[in-house]
């Protein structure tokens, strides 16, 4: 085939494209994603009993605005990833602070706490349910952000995969906490982060495979 | 460097509102930058001469079906070299050239060659037309070949017109996806 002819053939009949789809897509996807995370949570784990009490809904809005900045600050990097060139455009001292707001709210509070309480405060109760069920929670709105990216043009697969992981087990991790009674910040900081940048690597590990155009 | 980044990216703002005698314009400039650019990344695999061609081919056709990835508040120098770069590599990886011969570039390199010496390229558009569903593969020869408007190709192919312009869309996708995958078998 003669590349004059190919020009000929795509530029015949040409459709108007809007350039603001990309957004659109990341943030429709993830609000689909987040609501079956949602839906999900409520009913195979319920809603804790004592949400109303001031101490727990103290706890549900911190750990509501970890989960939430996660979530930002990680579409606002996916709608810069899903173009081409768009990954040089990502901050990761932006990307990290979360997590570092956390581990500082975290040692401040062991710090305070007599040393007998410690363990307590970072085993907590559930660790084993949160390390499973984010992630697991975590599936639906990782698929919908990833259906959304292979509309786009990502050129850095490996971090698109990644931060698509991260979003998701953000989304899960919001879903999760209205469940979640482990009220201390270092178990937010360890658990909730941690399964949070597990929901990441392996998004990473397996973004090349599916994002390839 | 900065005159030619101020008319590409006239000319692509335009195409994306539907302009075809910009759209025209500015892939055949592309097609140029792309093969300079291909020819001059390659020249140490001496390869088949055709594979430049594919290249640049695969390229524009993604750069068509990926426009909408163009942001035009943004510059469109970098968002060309973007994806010619990723192209690049991957075909490296399908054919397992190694990255270590690959002179590093960056993006000045994009606009730095005006190659218009071409040649054909392996890729046979009937025979990829072949591998579509039979709607697309209509869609696709009365609007894009034929330059039947889209009314025109709705009522030939007994399709309604939105159906048409879905069935273009899918295709040229299909196609696009047909290249870059066929390259790694």
């Amino acid at each position: 085939m003669k590349t004059d002819d190919l020009v000929k053939m795509i530029s015949t009949n040409l459709e108007a494209v809007d350039s603001r789809e990309a957004p659109r897509l990341i943030f429709i996807s993830a609000g689909l994603g987040a609501a079956v995370a949602l839906a999900a949570m409520m009913l195979l784990l319920g809603i804790r009993t004592d949400l109303l009490e001031q101490h727990a809904l103290l706890f549900v809005m911190v750990k509501s605005a970890f989960a939430g900045a996660i979530i930002g600050i990680s579409l606002a990097n996916l709608t810069r990833i899903a173009r081409p060139g768009g990954e040089r455009l990502v901050s990761f001292t932006l990307g990290l602070s979360p997590f570092g707001v956390a581990l500082v709210a975290a040692s401040v509070s062991l710090a305070l706490a007599p040393l007998s309480d410690w363990k307590a405060m970072i085993v907590g109760q559930n660790w084993l349910l949160c390390l499973v069920c984010i992630p697991l929670n975590a599936i639906v709105p990782f698929a919908g952000i990833i259906w959304a990216m292979r509309q786009l043009a990502p050129t850095n697969l490996t971090l698109a995969g990644a931060m698509a992981g991260r979003a998701a087990g953000g989304i899960s991790a919001f879903a999760y906490a209205l469940h979640c009674t482990d009220d201390s910040f270092p178990f937010i900081a360890l658990w909730y982060g941690l399964t949070i940048a597990l929901c990441a690597v392996l998004g990473g590990v397996v973004g090349p495979r599916l994002l390839r155009w | 460097m900065d005159a030619i980044e101020g008319e590409l990216k006239g000319l692509m703002t335009a195409s994306l509102g539907g302009d075809e005698g910009a759209y025209r314009d500015v892939l055949g400039r592309l097609s140029r930058y792309l093969r300079g650019y291909y020819k001059s990344r390659l020249i140490q695999t001496a390869r088949s001469p055709s594979d430049v061609e594919d290249l640049v081919q695969e390229t524009l056709l993604a750069v068509h079906v990926r426009r909408h990835t163009y942001d035009p508040d943004q510059p469109f120098t970098p968002w060309l070299y973007a994806i010619a770069r990723y192209k690049l590599i991957d075909y490296l990886r399908r054919t397992r050239t190694s990255l270590k011969n690959m002179p590093i570039d960056d993006v000045q390199e994009i606009a730095a060659h005006d190659d218009h010496v071409a040649s054909e390229s392996s890729l046979d558009l009937n025979q990829l037309l072949e591998q579509l569903t039979p709607t697309m593969r209509k869609a696709i020869r009365y609007v894009k070949l034929d330059g039947l408007s889209v009314a025109e190709a709705a009522a030939r192919a007994g399709m309604s017109e939105s159906a048409v312009k879905v069935n273009v869309h899918r295709g040229m996708k299909a196609l696009s996806a047909l290249i870059a995958r066929g390259r790694s078998s």
